[in-house]
């Protein structure tokens, strides 16, 4: 039983930390420019696909760094050429342009790559066990991208807490005009942000395609929870994101490893044994609702604390 | 002018599209070609595409050239009902499918609805691969044939092998959580509780279907449980990508699977290290040590560049050529009569036979290992230099189960 509780809480934080990767620049973007990005996800299929190629080209190093870089740069231009021209029109437009950006990115990615899933492997260096606990192993290269999360996450902290640069992006979030009238270039704070948000979102499908699958329906699998983390956690708010995704990782890994059923929880009272027609929902595993877990919580938080975990505001 | 131009440009395509219609037998392929099933659906068309071309070189069907109209269903039977109506209204007359067996019950509904209705415009669906016990029994139709053995004829086979293991102690079923995951489950519990009740089930897993990209918790799970043998009938990205994760945390179990040749799956067995210790079960495979069958194997890869993962394929295009000489004909009636109880001599050696009382076709079956190639075993699996050994074959008769089929007949 330790054994399943620790594997299980190493792959929730792992999960966690990834969707947090994701979750942060969604969240940041969406406090700044008020604009929940719908491509977001796509952004992070970008990543894997781009990682996927220029592997094959130049090895999996460079591509680490290139691939973030090319989606962060194709983020920038979003900003700079549909956004701030949406942005006059209002909220809806621009939602609507990063909604149709989403079904754009994914047809062009099948087009080029195909619709089944791609040969990414983990790089020759980290494929080995890197440690063992209970005869349990882990694969290094799930180490590396909790090392990887866990630098991005510090990295962000201190930007954003301990510099300029973060003062004014902070700034930029509640009071924009004032930003505007001190003399810095806000339409320009708002492409930066946006594209270090794309390219942390590339970051993580570099990284997490050769764990998980890369495919061209990889952003739909994902893009749902990340609203779900985000609001879980607060809109705008990083470290409601981070709390969220952690919650949202583990809930999900724990609920997997559960056993239980509605039924057994009545003991030998179980309901399950007279005939009804309910047997089958009495008989139903936590496991086998596990991917439902996240949107309940969502519901719930909803109802219970609409501005979210660590939110300051209704929205 | 102008307009007379364009009066030709329009309808003489239409002039040449019926003409050819005339002449070919469309045979819509209804599969995954997008999403979790994908991998498989791709090997499958690729797989009915080069079968199309081997009868087309040797004259069709009756003369007519066989086409292969792909249409992706992407593993969804709402979707393929659409795609199967797309394809009936192209002038297609039958439809093959094989993945998921939630989209085999709705496209035999579909077809044999559509038969009642429109007489004269009769449409055949031939299943390679939906093994849902149902689908041959109480959900039977006259207008379904499957080529794959279904689900029970593998499970009975499987946990006859497994009852002469004395190792296995501790079983764990894994499964995906839609009706043919759920068959594999109860066959499984009800067939090993029968042969060997000392067994004991310590973990029985649904999970849904093709929609799981890390199964890390699930062997955390098994790991746990402290099982031996794990006995799943996943398939698709659900078998590479437990695989794959068993591999990475370095699960040593035996593995009792349907379909763990599947893309992907060879690669992530080599991984684990696991030398014949994973098995599956089929109607053919690479080694068999059938002459013909090698040689089959050896152009079907020279060619496609896949290894022949549905020998059932062959079986199906064969035989619907034999039914159709038969037949004398290409029309849906006169070949579904002609199919019934056809005997057939298939692809890896033996005998089989289409069932007139529920369509099911019964043929050798054979449990292979993954590991060490032998020296007459020229075959690996995606270049991992393992490939299947032959542990076990269970002949025709041994391989029939009743059916409680009551074959509605037009």
């Amino acid at each position: 039983m330790l054994e399943l509780i620790v594997i299980s809480t190493l792959n929730g934080v792992l999960f966690g930390m990834l969707l947090f990767l994701l979750s942060s620049g969604l969240t940041v973007i969406f406090s700044m420019m008020g604009v929940l990005n719908f491509a977001h996800a796509s952004f992070y299929m970008l990543g894997a696909f781009f990682g996927f190629q220029l592997t094959k080209w130049i090895g999996f190093w460079p591509a680490l760094v290139l691939a973030p870089l090319l989606v962060g740069a194709i983020g920038m231009a979003v900003e700079r050429y549909g956004l701030r021209n949406t942005h006059k029109h209002g909220h809806v437009a621009e939602l609507l342009l990063t909604f149709g950006l989403a079904f754009a990115i994914e047809e062009i990615v099948s087009m080029i790559w195909g619709r089944s899933p791609l040969d990414y492997r983990v790089p020759a260096l980290l494929d080995f066990p890197a440690f063992t606990i209970f005869s349990t192993n882990y694969p290094a290269y799930k180490i590396f991208m909790l090392a990887v999360s866990i630098v991005i996450f510090v990295a962000l902290l201190i930007v954003l807490k301990r510099t300029r640069v973060g003062l004014i992006v902070q700034a930029a979030l509640t009071h924009p005009h004032m930003v505007g009238h001190l003399g810095h270039n806000v339409g320009r704070v708002f492409m930066v942000v946006f594209g270090v948000g794309s390219a942390l979102a590339g970051l993580a499908g570099v990284i997490a395609g050769p764990a998980l699958v890369t495919q061209s329906d990889m952003a739909a699998a994902l893009g749902p929870i990340l609203f779900v983390v985000i609001v879980f956690g607060g809109l705008g708010s990083l470290p409601g994101a981070f709390i969220a995704s952690l919650v949202i990782g583990l809930v999900q890994t724990f609920a997997v490893a559960l056993n239980g059923s509605l039924a057994s929880a009545f003991g030998p009272l179980d309901p399950s044994t007279g005939p009804s027609v309910l047997t089958d929902i009495w008989n139903v595993t936590i496991a086998q609702v596990a991917p439902i877990v996240p949107y309940m919580l969502l519901v719930l938080i909803l109802i219970v604390r609409p501005m979210g975990l660590m939110g300051t505001r209704e929205s | 002018m102008r307009k007379l131009t364009l009066a030709i440009a329009v309808i003489a395509p239409m002039l040449g599209h019926a003409a050819s219609a005339e002449d070919t037998v469309k045979i819509g392929y209804i599969d995954p070609l997008s999403g979790g099933g994908a991998s498989v659906g791709e090997g499958g068309l690729k797989t009915f595409q080069y079968l199309a071309d081997e009868l087309n070189a040797k004259g069709g069907i009756l003369g007519h050239k066989v086409e292969i109209v792909p249409l992706d269903n992407k593993t969804n039977p709402q979707e393929s009902l659409v795609q199967a109506q797309k394809a009936i209204d192209a002038g297609v007359h039958y439809i093959t499918q094989g993945n998921g067996s939630s989209v085999g019950a709705a496209l035999s509904d579909f077809v044999t609805k559509n038969n009642t209705r429109n007489p004269g415009k009769e449409v055949l669906y031939f299943n390679y691969a939906a093994v849902d016990p149902s689908l041959t029994n109480e959900k039977c139709s006259y207008w379904h044939f499957r080529w794959d053995a279904s689900s029970d004829i593998k499970m009975e086979a499987l946990t006859n092998y497994m009852k002469d293991t004395a190792s296995i102690k501790k079983v764990y079923l894994i499964n995906q959580d839609y009706s043919f995951g759920q068959s594999v489950r109860t066959d499984a519990r009800k067939m090993l509780g029968a042969k060997r009740p000392d067994i004991q089930i310590v973990g029985d897993e649904l999970h849904p279907l093709l929609k799981i990209t890390d199964f890390s918790p699930y062997i955390a799970k098994i790991k746990a449980s402290g099982a031996d043998s794990v006995v799943t009938g996943n398939w698709g990205q659900d078998i590479a990508l437990l695989l794959k994760a068993a591999a990475d945390a370095g699960l040593k179990v035996n593995w009792y699977t349907y379909y763990a040749g599947g893309a992907g799956g060879p690669t992530a067995i080599k991984q684990t290290g696991l030398d014949h210790q994973v098995f599956q079960i089929t109607e053919g495979f690479a080694n068999s040590g059938n002459q013909a069958a090698m040689d089959y194997e050896k152009a079907f890869r020279a060619k496609v560049n896949l290894s022949l993962w549905y020998p059932r394929a062959v079986n199906e295009m064969r035989m619907f050529k034999a039914a159709a000489e038969k037949a004398k004909s290409i029309d849906p009636v006169k070949v579904a009569a002609a199919l019934e109880d056809l005997k057939f001599e298939v692809l890896d050696g033996g005998q089989g036979l289409m069932r007139k009382d529920d369509h099911q076709f019964f043929q050798p079956i054979y449990i292979s290992s993954f590991g060490k190639l032998a020296a007459n075993e020229p075959f690996d699996e995606e270049s991992t230099g393992w490939g299947w050994h032959l542990v076990s074959k269970i002949d025709t008769p041994q391989a029939m189960v009743p059916t409680t089929c009551k074959m509605v007949r037009p």
